[in-house]
């Protein structure tokens, strides 16, 4: 194994890290604002203020494209490249080409966000923007893709490691994704709108095919890569088994492109199609679970950590909902339970936990720990880190309680008979009874947003306080050498 | 080309596919833990996230 050392700055390129980091939290920021909004519209309607444009139907893409691929894409943009370089201990390939990446990125999710507002929408789930800025985002992720891989071709280190699987996995299966997906017709060239080349039970089969690999690979996969760098280097210690790292991968890699098919149970979908999906969907406990396993068990030994140091506590918590949700999701896939949950608030619970708990947790853990090291100093606010926790804790536990308690009941009154075979209560009666828990689920995104804001001022401060070091530093280093040069 | 009529039926292709995945998955876990040797060889790569923090001490402590 070639152990070369690097010198930081001048050997790795941290300045594109940097930008992707703040839009991060930038964009959480946003996304999860606008998420409590709309749940509040829920609860009360009567803050739609009768303005189209910030109705629940315009907002809700605005909500999952800022929180899936502003937050989450720029945190694994930022983190990917900072794991890329000091694993592999070669600068990224081309400086032009990670700054492309950047402000094509947060231009497609900027555009996305309004256009959704202005009304325009493929009403494709996580995939709603319009085709103009589809090719944008494609053009963009083919140049990750190229700097990536030329990354890793010029590593000093003859292994890869396994963080770097998990994100080509990543990158290539969000290409594949991201191109058969949005493959449509536009009406003119100068129009916005255009129409899908699939329709019917294709296009069902093509949208949720897309629509679990983005939970699959997206917020999964390329999570994982980011967990097998952060949460080693947080614990002080390797991975539990890198042995077990091997097969997660392969076995995850290779599970989650057939599962798709279980979000379409009872519909115009063959059977077989749907039987098959929720055995995979079954399947992938293991490899999932094997994960998590090796994620927290790499803190064997050092449990004290988790007392004493709240990064790795958003990190093991983060792992603690990654292991649940994917207990949860195959328990979800099966046809009988399916039958009560689909079309009800449960599945929104089951996607949040796994989007706050786990997703937005491990990242919140690996930017606190990555930030300081980017500007070369200490976090502002250790105690606010702790507060952001438990506020993160105590949104999520809220937030999943009422989707479940809200999900079931809908399910159960959806599905009652009275003694003579008529439904037994009507679809409005159903929407009030939800009033409560929808109220209940807004309080708790009021509370992860509130940690989220923490988050923001703690990282402003801390670079602030970063610059301020470094021009104090600068400023010493140039007086020493106007010393010099008098003597 | 009439041999390729045989992978259009579901009951060939479903047991074929299963035999080529299933051992396919058992030459991976035989690879990863078969042999003593080259399971202490994979499990060093594990320590590769550590290799820079000499230059990382270096760096925090400027």
């Amino acid at each position: 194994m070639a152990a070369t050392m690097v010198s930081g700055t001048e050997q790795y390129n941290f300045e594109i890290v940097k930008k992707f980091s703040i839009m991060a939290v930038v964009w959480g920021l946003v996304g999860m604002s606008v998420g409590v909004y709309i749940a509040s519209e829920l609860a009360w309607p009567i803050m739609n203020m009768d303005i189209p444009y910030i109705t629940f139907g315009r907002l809700r893409p605005v909500h999952t494209s800022a929180v899936i691929f502003g937050f989450g894409g720029s945190a694994l943009f930022a983190t990917s490249y900072y794991i890329v370089q000091r694993t592999c201990q070669a600068r990224l390939i081309s400086d032009g080409m990670a700054i492309f990446t950047f402000w094509g990125w947060q231009a497609a999710i900027a555009l996305g966000g309004i256009s959704y507002m202005l009304g325009y929408t493929q009403s494709r789930e996580y995939a709603e923007m319009e085709w103009p800025i589809d090719i944008l985002i494609e053009v963009v992720w083919v140049t990750y893709l190229a700097l990536f891989v030329g990354t890793v071709m010029r590593r000093k280190q003859p292994h890869i490691y396994v963080a770097n699987w998990f994100f080509l996995s990543f990158i290539l299966a969000t290409a594949l994704l991201h191109t058969f997906n949005n493959l449509a017709v536009p009406i003119s060239l100068f129009s916005m709108k255009s129409y899908s080349l699939f329709s019917g039970t294709q296009d069902a089969m093509t949208q949720w095919w897309y629509g679990h690999n983005a939970v699959g690979f997206f917020l999964t996969a390329a999570f994982l890569g980011m967990m097998y760098y952060f949460v080693p280097k947080q614990a002080g210690r390797p991975i539990f088994s890198y042995r077990l790292s091997i097969v997660h991968f392969w076995a995850l890699s290779f599970l989650y492109m057939w599962v798709g098919a279980h979000h379409l149970h009872w519909t115009a979908l063959p059977d077989w199609t749907s039987t098959l999906a929720a055995t995979f969907s079954i399947m992938l406990l293991l490899p999932s679970w094997g994960g998590m396993i090796n994620g927290i068990m790499t803190l064997s030994g050092a449990w004290d950590k988790l007392r004493t140091d709240p990064i790795m506590r958003f990190l093991i918590v983060a792992l603690s909902f990654y292991g649940m949700s994917t207990f949860e999701g195959p328990l979800m896939a099966l046809k009988d339970v399916n039958a009560l949950s689909h079309y009800t608030d449960w599945t929104v619970g089951h996607v949040h936990s796994g989007a706050l708990g786990w997703v937005a947790m491990v990242s919140f853990g690996s930017l606190y720990h990555m930030i300081p090291k980017l500007w070369n100093t200490k976090i502002w606010s250790q105690k606010l880190i702790e507060i952001h926790f438990w506020f993160a804790t105590i949104g999520v536990l809220l937030y999943i309680t009422a989707m479940w308690i809200s999900g079931i009941t809908q399910g159960l009154m959806w599905r009652a008979f009275d003694q003579f075979g008529n439904l037994q209560y009507s679809f409005v009666e159903s929407v009030a009874a939800m009033h409560p828990f929808y109220a209940m689920r807004a309080i708790g995104g009021m509370f992860f947003v509130t940690g989220m804001s923490m988050m923001f001022i703690n990282v402003m401060m801390t670079i602030r306080q970063g610059k301020r070091e470094a021009a104090k530093l600068h400023a010493a280093s140039h007086g020493k050498m106007a010393d010099m040069a008098s003597a | 080309m009439e041999w390729l009529n045989w992978f259009a039926a579901f009951e060939n292709t479903k047991p074929l596919a299963l035999v080529i995945l299933f051992v396919t998955f058992v030459l991976i876990v035989y690879y990863v833990f078969g042999s003593r040797k080259r399971g202490e060889r994979l499990e060093s790569y594990k320590n590769i996230p550590f290799l820079d923090d000499e230059s990382e001490t270096k760096e925090d402590k400027k």
